[in-house]
């Protein structure tokens, strides 16, 4: 449904975007990633049809932003950056205008509203004007505009800033059910997001794309990922840390000592080494183990070990 | 015909917005006041005893526009643009020049009914004497072209800044130049300056020259044409200027 092919935006000197290349298939959630001014925004910006490219192509349902702008822009649902909405209009006005200008009139205005309002949780605020509702309202009464016409295509930027955990809650597990027949992208901070909404991740850094995989792919590429933690009474930090540091396989041992349980996390030497925690558990043997479990590997680090390599590094040492 | 339903659909907003907010009220009732007042004390309305309108109450009107109707257009596109709806707009599927058709098409709108709301002044007069009802519509007509000039001037200026204030004196500079240049006083400079033909071009671009003719109750195709055009061309340099914000 949306295909972006080597695009790139230059602001004077600046390549806010450089080189970007994806492409998002109907039922598909992919969740866009990267620190400020990676050029998420950006980018989404010029799939949206809002700036042009300075190169590269972007296809809505197979037309092109730049050709065919209305063509590929009635497929789409936006919602900005800060969710933008017009202060001097109620939430009913703003909604009937968004679907008037999408083309619904008479019945089909009224029930589109009506629906988006539904989804929206917007029902107590419908005839307060836009400039006095709280920040998770307007939000989600932007997110509504987006929605107001069922698009094929919805582009969603930063869709749950700003909202309270219960409203998080709910903005994705919708976006995870319009998944299901959309083409989604939607661009976050957070990580735990990818996780619950996400059929695919992208992270961008500097306008260019560093990690393009499921979450599961990502999280694999973490030094956490098939890192084994256990929990031991009954023997010295050295004796530990000598016994795991041994393996072949092991890259490095960290240990915290609390009383006399001593908590020791070996890394293997490929992340997500699948054989590595029968290794330890072989090696352990005998030993009181009171806990031992295999982690997964965490977004997080994998987010900052590619988009600031430098300082995570130090940090190791 | 869909793109006049996308226009339609752009101006009711705007419009709709207008009444939303104290501004429209505020307009309303200083133009309101500020006819009052100049006609019938300024104006000499009474004294004269001649039934028009011409010398008492739209004399008045270039003056009265030069400073609210860059008011009136000041947040059109300046205030789109600070509070990010201007991204909304643009992502919807219209074509920029509908909706720039649309905001200019509803701010007009609404100055046509300030407008009206002077019709006591109209049945005032027609109470005490006989006027030429024609030449009264004339200078209405006049009167609001000339309305749509100052405001597609501020549509430039509007979608030049994000803060309204800019836009508001921007947009009264611009105008004072074209209203004064057509004074006499300048008229006369520039005769002394340039010579009579230079200075009849210069100003031949005044609002006042091609209004004056309308107040005495004559619609000179040219002018209508002068107006036109200098909106024309406003609204073509406010399409230019809000592609550039996009590239």
């Amino acid at each position: 449904m949306i295909k972006v092919e080597n695009l790139v935006k230059v602001f004077g000197t600046k390549h806010a975007v450089d080189g970007i290349s994806f492409a998002v298939e109907r039922g598909e959630v992919l969740g866009f990633l990267g620190p400020n001014g990676a050029g998420k925004s950006t980018t989404m910006r010029m799939i949206t049809g809002f700036i042009t490219p300075t190169e590269g192509k972007v296809t809505v349902g197979g037309f092109d932003i730049v050709e065919q702008p209305i063509a590929a822009k009635r497929l789409m649902g936006y919602l900005p950056e800060n969710a933008p909405a017009y202060t001097d209009m109620t939430v009913q006005g703003f909604l009937g205008f968004a679907a008037e200008i999408r083309g619904l009139h008479g019945e089909a205005k009224r029930k589109a509203v009506a629906r988006a309002v539904d989804l929206c949780f917007l029902e107590n605020v419908l005839h307060q004007s836009v400039e006095t509702l709280s920040k998770g309202y307007r939000h989600r009464t932007c997110f509504a505009q987006s929605i107001i016409h069922d698009p094929d295509v919805l582009i969603l930027d930063e869709p749950t800033d700003g909202l309270d955990p219960n409203q998080k809650h709910e903005i994705r597990m919708l976006i995870r059910k319009m998944g299901e027949k959309k083409a989604i992208i939607f661009s976050t901070h957070i990580l735990e997001e990818v996780d619950a909404v996400c059929s695919r991740a992208v992270i961008i850094d500097r306008g260019r794309i560093v990690a393009n995989g499921t979450p599961e792919q990502l999280r694999q590429k973490s030094e956490w990922a098939g890192a084994v933690t256990l929990r031991v009474v009954g023997q010295s930090e050295s004796a530990i840390k000598d016994k795991l540091t041994q393996l072949r396989s092991t890259k490095r041992v960290a240990l915290h000592a609390n009383g006399t349980q001593i908590k020791a996390t070996a890394f293997p030497r490929t992340a997500g080494d699948g054989d590595f925690t029968r290794e330890v558990i072989e090696a352990t043997r005998g030993w009181q183990i009171e806990e031992l479990h295999t982690e997964e590997g965490r977004l997080d680090e994998v987010f900052r070990s590619i988009t600031m390599p430098d300082t995570v590094k130090d940090q190791t040492k | 015909m869909n793109s006049w339903v996308n226009i339609k659909t752009i101006a009711k907003r705007e419009l709709v917005a207008y009444f939303m907010s104290p501004l429209a009220y505020v307009f309303i009732v200083i133009f309101l006041l500020l006819c009052g007042t100049f006609t019938f004390f300024f104006g000499y309305f009474y004294e004269r005893g001649v039934a028009e309108l011409g010398q008492s109450f739209f004399f008045w009107h270039p003056w009265f526009y030069l400073f609210l109707v860059p008011a009136v257009g000041m947040r059109l596109w300046a205030e789109e643009r600070r509070v990010g709806t201007l991204e909304l707009l643009m992502t919807m599927p219209i074509t920029p020049w509908q909706a720039i058709l649309g905001k200019f098409l509803a701010s007009w709108l609404f100055l046509a009914i300030a407008l009206a709301l002077t019709f006591p002044l109209w049945i005032t007069v027609n109470y005490l004497g006989n006027p030429d009802n024609g030449v009264i519509f004339a200078a209405y007509l006049g009167s609001w072209l000339m309305a749509g000039a100052y405001l597609a001037i501020s549509c430039i200026t509007s979608a030049m800044t994000r803060a309204q204030v800019v836009s508001f004196i921007v947009a009264l500079v611009v105008c004072a130049l074209l209203l004064l240049v057509g004074t006499g006083g300048a008229l006369e400079f520039f005769k002394n300056l340039f010579g009579a033909g230079m200075a009849e071009a210069i100003g031949s671009f005044s609002f006042l020259t091609h209004f004056v003719g309308f107040s005495k109750g004559v619609i000179d195709s040219r002018d209508v044409l002068f107006f036109l055009s200098l909106i024309g061309f406003s609204l073509f340099t406010t399409s230019v200027i809000l592609r550039e914000h996009r590239h």
